[in-house]
């Protein structure tokens, strides 16, 4: 039987080996401390937190979650540890809540391995307080009891961890912020709400009203940036468009038609016990364009939850079979003759056939899904294609702009060569890092290797975003500082693609951002009072992207102020920031970069397993796209963008 | 053919043509009971939730409610929570959709339980039902009344299990007390 504790009620516990789990409805950092004798932390290395997870004994998650699971093990505590402090805070500086005033009151709960409740704890009457004490865990006598706290802060972790008499507590306190922020940073943003499909039995109705308090849905692996609000158009400033004789428009401004869309390919009635035959452009949408970028997301939503469904079986069959060796191992009767043994056989086997039917299910669900991809990457138009497509040889300069780009392939290691397109909205809603350090790749390549690797990606990506736009809507510049990039940037320049050459040195550096801050100046102003026709007549209205290689090489701090300004005011008004950059080489300026960093979409050169999906959280191998080794459709594609900017024309 | 289940009644999720059940729903649907009082027309909230837990061999495995809504797995979605319930005058406020050939091969049996959020017992609560659908044809396999239940926040109001190659219905039909299900736990295991 559960006991629901009070604040200060306590309760035995009756092992060591503890489950801890939380839920808020609202995406929350979980960490714990441990004390000695004397209520102290005796320093950093006694605070668990998603920075550094694992201790002797205790384990927490890596990221801010609705709900957490923390594996603890009494028995294993360093020595001279009396009491593990159970901690809750809501993450800085991202969008969301930032006091426990605002959210559910979060419930703590301390069960078995096999689940059972132990006690559970709702920890009420929180206002101004951005992190609280949960619970205690802490030795009397040789045995272990529970006691709920709900001691909050309002001066969040820092006042936390300094009452618990930790010297270093405000540097600590940053230290978990950052890796918070960094695990919030890796996620991918959640595709735009799906409609109902009757392809995907699965999708349920909406259209219900609208949730209270205590009704918050789960949140998308936490992300602020909801790509369903596109930005304003910097064609237009953000105002509506109004035909000549000044009568109202009242068409919606990004939907051409209000005739029924066409309907999408259905596929062929299947054969009695057989799954359909996969047809691409099934799923919901006013264009095709729609259909594919909705099914590709259907995709790769199916694959994180076929992934989950295994691996939560596989999970299970291994802790079934590890309580029944254990319990074998306990029974003195398994001592006698081959008793032991046949018992140990039959848990294997129980283990085996479980594992074998969830392969066999994912399998089937795999298959079904390779088969779709297959009919589904032909079909893609150049901006969602891999650069191998046919497409991007007939490759002709768009008239309007793309709903989305590819920024590269998606898999899990179930199912390495299953890719699922990273399809991201236009324009842009983040930059985009792409990181040229070795910190966080477990990659061989050296770190020359890795700096080029990562020039050539952000080359391929800034060619397939200088394709996507129409002949002038997309401007690109390039800040090389010590011109170091100046051959992987070649097909670039040679194409005659950029606005300039790449600038050089202090100079070129400081030109390039002035110009640019004082274009997100100008357009801001002129969204703001709504006087978007009093921009100046050579203001160039398309899009621009900033590629900067080599940071923080040749930037004072004037220009590092400017370039955080860029971050975070250019994306509302159409400028775009694309770092080329390993966060060590700027490591001399310490935590005032991490919003820069924070605000950017991190990929990698080389293959890695940083990103997470927005339904499962499964760690998802990135892989940036890159033509074909040999391939000359990159510079293809870049001489038909570099003759239709110079001609205008497509 | 509606079965107007019993408790402890157990009935095999076979269609009629022996084809197997794949897809059901559990509906709920509730309206507030009227209040006496000084505007005597005014009627108190009643916020009922339906939630489904996940198990395998007697171990929450991943449950379903309305902070979670679909199960990681993919084949249990919560349509939605609903606060105040009466919406359809008799449609379901609140569903549970469960796609049976997607749930994973360790699960072997989902409880669906009912709670009132905002405390009211089945006694204020008026034209509450529940409801088993088969979703491929609409077609309602059975039905709990749960108004006039008495003084109970909670029930545990079915199990769909694995029976053999299919899959098998148990209405239990017990009452409990809670906010959520998680209150309910201790009452789901003994049915397990």
């Amino acid at each position: 039987m559960t006991a629901e504790l009070v604040r200060g009620q306590n309760h035995p516990l009756p092992g060591t080996r503890l489950e801890i789990r939380v839920s808020a409805g609202k995406p929350i950092v979980a960490g714990a401390t441990l004390c000695d004798e004397r209520r102290k932390v005796r320093g950093t290395a006694w605070v668990a937190h998603p920075g550094a997870p694992t201790l002797p004994g205790l384990e927490v998650s890596r990221q801010a979650a609705a709900d957490h699971r923390l594996a603890v093990d009494l028995g294993a505590l360093p020595d001279g540890a009396h009491q593990v402090n159970v901690l809750l805070a809501l993450p800085v500086g991202v969008a969301g809540p930032v006091t426990f005033g605002s959210v559910a009151a979060p419930f703590v709960a301390v069960t078995g391995l096999d689940g059972t409740e132990i006690a559970s704890y709702t920890i009420t009457d929180l206002s101004a307080e951005s992190a609280v004490v949960a619970l205690e865990l802490y030795r009397r006598q040789d045995a272990w009891k529970v006691r709920a706290v709900g001691q909050g802060y309002a001066g969040g972790l820092a006042d936390m961890l300094a009452d618990q008499g930790l010297p270093q507590a405000r540097e600590l306190a940053t230290t978990i912020n950052d890796a918070v922020a960094r695990g919030l940073a890796r996620s991918v943003a959640a595709p735009p709400p799906r409609p109902a499909d009757e392809a995907r039995v699965r999708a349920a109705a909406q259209g219900h009203p609208a949730p209270g308090p205590q009704s918050a849905p789960p949140e998308p692996a936490a992300d602020p940036a909801q790509p369903v609000t596109p930005a304003p158009q910097p064609g237009d400033g953000g105002a509506p468009q109004q035909p000549g004789d000044g009568s109202v428009n009242y068409t919606h401004p990004r939907r051409q038609t209000s005739a029924p869309p066409p309907p999408p390919p259905t596929a062929p009635p299947a054969a009695p016990g057989q799954p359909a035959q996969p047809v691409a452009g099934d799923a919901t949408g006013w264009s095709l364009e729609e259909r594919l970028y909705n099914q590709v997301w259907g995709m790769f939503e199916d694959l994180a939850r076929t992934a989950a469904a295994y691996r939560s079986a596989v999970d299970f069959a291994e802790s079934r079979m590890e309580q029944e060796l254990d319990k074998v191992l306990s029974d003195p009767r398994s001592r006698i003759g081959g008793t032991g043994d046949a018992a140990r056989a039959a848990a294997r086997a129980r283990h085996g056939d479980l594992v074998d039917q969830a392969r066999a299910a994912l399998d089937r669900d795999l298959a079904q899904l390779a088969a779709e991809a297959e009919v589904v990457e032909p079909a893609l138009p150049p901006a969602f294609a891999d650069w191998s497509s046919p497409v991007w040889h007939a490759y002709r300069v768009p008239m309007e702009i793309p709903m989305a780009l590819r920024l590269g392939n998606l898999h899990l290691p179930e199912r390495p060569d299953l890719h699922i397109p990273m399809l991201v909205r236009l324009p842009l809603e983040r930059g985009l890092w792409i990181d040229s350090g070795r910190s966080g790749t477990d990659s061989l390549a050296d770190a020359d290797q890795l700096r080029r690797l990562a020039l050539d990606s952000a080359v391929a990506h800034a060619a397939r975003l200088l394709a996507a736009y129409p002949p002038g809507a997309f401007t690109v510049h390039v800040i090389d500082a010590a011109g170091t990039g100046v051959s992987a940037f070649a097909p670039l320049v040679d194409a005659g693609v950029l606005a300039g050459p790449p600038a050089t040195g202090a100079a070129g550096v400081t030109d390039t951002l002035t110009r640019l801050t004082q274009r997100v100046d100008l357009v801001q102003m002129a969204v703001r009072g709504g006087v978007a026709d009093a921009l100046p007549a050579d203001l160039d209205t398309g899009e621009q992207l900033l590629v900067v290689n080599d940071f923080p090489h040749g930037f004072d701090d004037r220009a590092v102020t400017q370039l955080r300004y860029l971050a975070d005011e250019g994306p509302a008004v159409g400028v775009h920031l694309m770092m080329v950059a390993d966060r060590e080489d700027a490591s001399e300026y310490g935590p005032l970069l991490d919003p820069l960093w924070r605000a950017l979409l991190r990929v990698t050169p080389v293959p890695d397993d940083h990103l997470a999906d927005p339904w499962v959280g499964h760690a998802w191998t990135y892989e940036p796209p890159m033509p074909p080794p040999g391939s000359q459709v990159l510079s293809h594609v870049l001489r038909r963008v570099g003759e239709a900017r110079r001609t205008g024309s497509r | 053919m509606t079965v107007n289940m019993t408790k402890g009644q157990a009935i095999s999720l076979q269609k009629n043509d022996g084809g197997a059940l794949t897809s059901v729903r559990m509906g709920l649907g509730w309206q507030a009971a009227p209040r006496r009082g000084l505007f005597g027309t005014r009627t108190r909230e009643v916020d009922l939730d339906a939630s489904a837990v996940l198990f395998a061999d007697k171990q929450p495995v991943d449950v379903v409610f309305f902070r979670h809504l679909v199960s990681d797995d993919g084949s249990v979605r919560h349509t939605g929570d609903n606060l105040v319930g009466g919406v359809g005058q008799g449609g379901d406020d609140e569903a549970i959709l469960v796609d049976l050939q997607r749930v994973p091969v360790h699960i072997d049996q989902i409880v669906f339980t009912v709670n009132s959020f905002t405390g009211q017992t089945f006694q204020e609560v008026q034209n509450a039902f529940c409801r088993l659908v088969d979703e491929t044809n609409g077609q309602e396999l059975s039905r709990f009344t749960l108004d006039g239940g008495g003084q109970y926040t909670a029930q545990i109001m079915a199990k769909v299990h694995r029976a053999g190659a299919g899959w098998q219905m148990t209405a239990l039909g017990n009452p409990a007390n809670g906010r959520t299900f998680q209150d309910l736990m201790p009452a789901i295991l003994p049915h397990l």
